[in-house]
């Protein structure tokens, strides 16, 4: 599964990808995270706020960092 | 449920605890501390031990509210509505959706993109771009804390008409031409899809919640200090010390304070408390307003932001007009009051 983190490189996507990383370490998710910090190519999901949390290419969250039981739920989902 | 019945719960406290402050605050400083009335000091003390929890009760509610809103309002949401519109009516709207979509300085780029993306007119954009900062909840706290309503009212209105009224002046002057060439050449979309989030009411309270953790934690720290330095200022510094400087027949004041408030961007909160000071020792209303809404509608870190769409001619044009029209607002505040 790939999970991706669209931001610019502000302070709230660098939380977010922290988040991720350990809900994915924490729990044993066979997941990849990649971050998309190009602005051309962060539009092309649509998304007009960051940080956007993106799961095998499906936008889950933008411009919050979700709570660790949503990020599971989601990655569950996403497998 | 079980969040709900503390926020509840809480609201009475709150009332009780603001609605009381005053007495609350005599009995310490005159009953428990045993302070004399009248010095300096006495002043100085009650001053803070007042509007510290004052203001920050006052923020506390305000972003908890203002944060529910706007999980209603996301930015693909105000796009939707924003498409097809024509200037002016456009600008109004705009300016409005600024207040109530979530915003921050660092989302501006993929907001500003996504806006050129559905065709939405360059002026129409500035409204919301405008606005979105001008008119923040911590500036309107503040504003009502510590001048009333009035003042907070005013703010509000003219924050908003500049914005309206820049957004279509900028729309008229036509300057698609300096929006960097990649930014040109993105294809315009009809009907852009998005899935819009949905949130269900226990969510839009834990939004609240974080809002509330996220600005308020930010801020608190600068109202403190704020209002500190203001309370200071209240109690030592001799009554009409500013007028000759920053008061109304001083007509330069206002400019001036505009353009000191451009590179500055500490956020309003630690800025208010010490304006109020200050407007106590006759500084004028309006070049204290038209500094605080320097000091958060044109800041620097934006600019360089924005530079990575904008070409500078535009920025500067951006800069020129929000400016003139602060400057304005300045000159008819101090001509009121």
């Amino acid at each position: 599964m790939i999970v991706k983190v669209l931001g610019t490189g502000c302070k709230k996507c660098q939380n977010l990808e922290t988040k991720v990383k350990e809900v994915i370490a924490k729990n044993d998710v066979k997941a990849e995270v990649e971050k998309v910090q190009e602005i051309a190519d962060i539009m092309k999901y649509n998304v007009m706020m960051t940080p956007a949390l993106v799961i095998n290419e499906k936008v889950v969250s933008t411009g919050v960092i979700p709570k660790d039981d949503e990020i599971l739920t989601w990655l569950k989902e996403g497998k | 449920m079980k969040k709900l019945s503390l926020i509840l719960l809480s609201l009475p406290v709150w009332i009780l605890l603001y609605f009381n402050l005053e007495s609350i605050t005599d009995f310490l400083i005159y009953n428990l501390l045993g302070m004399e009335k009248g010095t300096h000091l006495t002043e100085t003390v009650w001053f803070f031990v007042f509007e510290v929890p004052k203001v920050l009760l006052l923020l506390v509610l305000i972003v908890f509210g203002i944060g529910i809103i706007r999980t209603y309002f996301s930015p693909e949401r105000t796009r939707k509505l924003l498409g097809g519109k024509r200037e002016f009516w456009g600008n109004i709207l705009s300016a409005n959706l600024g207040i109530v979509t979530p915003f921050c300085s660092c989302s501006a780029i993929p907001l500003f993109l996504g806006f050129v993306e559905a065709g939405i007119p360059l002026g129409v954009t500035f409204s919301f771009l405008i606005a979105a900062p001008m008119v923040n909840e911590v500036a309107i706290v503040l504003l009502f804390g510590l001048f009333g309503w009035e003042t907070a009212a005013l703010y509000l209105g003219t924050g908003l008409l500049i914005a309206i009224i820049s957004g279509w002046v900028i729309g008229k002057l036509k300057l698609e031409r300096y929006l960097e060439d990649w930014v040109k050449n993105i294809e315009k979309k009809d009907n852009i899809e998005y899935n819009e989030i949905k949130y269900s009411f226990e969510q839009r309270l834990d939004l609240g919640i974080d809002a509330v953790r996220e600005i308020v934690g930010k801020v608190w720290l600068y109202v403190v200090i704020g209002i500190a330095v203001g309370a200071g200022v209240h109690g030592y510094v001799p009554q009409n010390f500013l007028a000759e400087m920053m008061g109304k027949s001083a007509w330069w004041s206002v400019p001036a304070a505009v353009l000191l408030g451009i590179p500055m961007y500490s956020n309003a909160a630690g800025i208010v408390p010490i304006v109020q000071a200050l407007i106590g020792k006759g500084a004028a209303l309006g070049t204290a307003l038209a500094f605080m809404m320097s000091v958060i509608a044109l800041s620097l870190p934006e600019m360089i932001i924005l530079k990575k769409v904008l070409k500078l001619p535009l920025i500067l044009t951006f800069i020129g007009v929000v400016g003139s029209g602060i400057i304005l607002v300045g000159f008819i505040f101090n001509l009121i009051y």
